[in-house]
């Protein structure tokens, strides 16, 4: 199994890390000629989803990326991955792959003083500390979409076929139960 | 601060990697920046290059200014508080600014004391020459460091200084027996534990960019490929011939720093760079703030 993580912009190291962790292999998908290698999985990683949906299109990996994803590719994305795989987004213009038939709200806790961190149940996984910066949410879930945690009221993690998401860093802590539960999403 | 909320300052700075942070003075700047790819803006009155011709005392920004920029994007903003202004940055968090830059641009404050950064919610970024003026700043709480360079001088060759010297200190340190850490602590005026991190991990505890006198896509990248881990881009985008492509190109340079047949078609046709003034030909030397 071999693990494509897109290393644009953002924390894609910390996922790099776990799957080291994990014993997984992987590469980095800086540009288009990374996308020559077969991989069985994809991360989005945590970033500004300004910024990576942008250098998507500007480095030409958007096109073959979002037809892969159609096409069944086990997909995980934390934070800005969240929102580059969402259909709508409520607080911006902007839609990316739009894959996850589900409504996000960018920076949904407001500005860096928002932030917060907390330990909440995810379906199918258990607790899991969770990390959340600039995060957003999801404001409300299509019917091929099925949420699997919700801190204060709020869908924090969802999963659509192929799709995993979550508002949270899974990364960013020593626990990797989320990582593992995408890895059992490839066959 | 919380333990709790220095980790989630400490991770936001891990958000911004690979990314380019750029001064902008005006919300129509920010959205450009933005547009370009920008991961984070600086909002301030005047870019570096402009202090330096105004003279005089440079301080804080209008908030009326900042808050101007912080609606006009979505991406974090930051701003810059005098070093040693605690006040300064007191109010930059009543603003809920996202990361204040206690930075040697602006006039200094305190020529002894910087602000104690453990006293506020929001995450400090402060500019490092050495490992020592790093891990102190650490140690007073900034959750990011960026080497200093010389801003506003379109002039790479500070910003190359530092970050080699901090590197290379960093490299030593590593290779210290354990019993010599005590001795090492004492020379840079530092924790003991700060040079135990380096000494295990061979890098800072908290993410390090880079920072003064980056100009062109081809500076960005060799700052990358010294180990820098993003980059602040101040004058060298708003002082150039078209801005808009120069700020997507420093982008694109950021993310495929190794790559030089890449570099090589994105440095293609910019217009014209900013000017730049020679460290050794101007008056107020920032670095040594």
């Amino acid at each position: 199994m071999v693990i494509a993580v897109l290393a644009v912009q953002g924390s894609f190291f910390e996922h790099e890390r776990i799957l080291d962790r994990l014993g997984v292999e992987y590469f980095e998908i800086r540009h288009k000629s990374d996308l020559g290698r077969d991989f069985d999985g994809l991360i989005l990683p945590g970033g500004e989803s300004t910024t990576m949906g942008k250098l998507l299109r500007e480095l030409d990996l958007f096109d073959t990326l979002k037809k892969k994803i159609i096409d069944g590719l086990p997909v995980y994305g934390t934070c800005a991955g969240m929102i580059l795989l969402s259909s709508r987004l409520s607080n911006d213009d902007n839609v990316y792959f739009g894959t996850m038939d589900m409504t996000v709200r960018r920076n949904a806790y407001g500005r860096q003083l928002g932030s917060f961190e907390t330990v909440a149940d995810v379906k199918g996984i258990g607790e899991v500390p969770m990390v959340f910066i600039r995060a957003p949410y999801i404001e409300s879930i299509g019917e091929k979409a099925e949420a699997l945690a919700t801190v204060n009221g709020n869908i924090v993690a969802a999963r659509q076929g192929n799709q995993l998401v979550t508002s949270f860093h899974p990364e960013l802590t020593d626990n990797t139960k989320v990582h593992e539960y995408f890895l059992s999403m490839i066959k | 601060m919380s333990e709790n909320r220095y980790g989630l300052n400490k991770n936001l700075a891990q958000m911004l990697k690979g990314g380019v942070i750029m001064d902008v003075t005006t919300p129509e700047q920010a959205k450009i920046a933005e547009a370009a790819g920008a991961c984070a803006v600086m909002a301030l009155e005047r870019i570096p290059a402009d202090i330096r011709a105004a003279g005089g005392v440079s301080r804080m920004s209008d908030p009326k200014m900042i808050k101007g920029i912080q609606n006009a994007v979505s991406i974090p903003v930051m701003a810059k508080a005098r070093i040693g202004h605690f006040v300064e940055a007191q109010i930059l968090e009543a603003l809920e600014i996202d990361y204040i830059d206690e930075s040697e641009v602006l006039s200094p404050a305190d020529d002894t004391y910087h602000i104690d950064k453990t006293k506020f919610k929001v995450p400090f970024v402060c500019g490092a020459r050495n490992l020592g003026e790093a891990l102190r700043r650490i140690a007073e709480g900034a959750s990011m460091i960026r080497t200093k360079g010389e801003a506003g001088t379109g002039d790479v060759i500070q910003a190359v200084r530092h970050m080699r010297t901090i590197q290379s200190e960093m490299r030593r340190v590593q290779s210290l027996r354990e019993d010599e850490l005590f001795n090492t602590a004492k020379e840079l005026a530092v924790p003991y534990d700060l040079v135990k991190y380096v000494h295990d991990n061979g890098k800072l505890p908290v993410v390090n960019f880079s920072a003064g006198g980056v100009a062109t896509p081809a500076d960005a990248a060799l700052m990358m490929q010294l180990g820098a881990e993003g980059v602040f881009v101040g004058s060298g985008i708003f002082k150039s011939g078209n801005p808009e492509k120069r700020a997507a190109a420093i982008v694109k340079a950021v993310t495929n720093y190794n790559d030089p047949a890449v570099l090589a078609e994105l440095s293609e046709d910019l217009g014209e760079a900013m000017v730049g003034i020679n460290p050794d030909e101007i008056k107020v030397i920032m670095e040594s703030r």
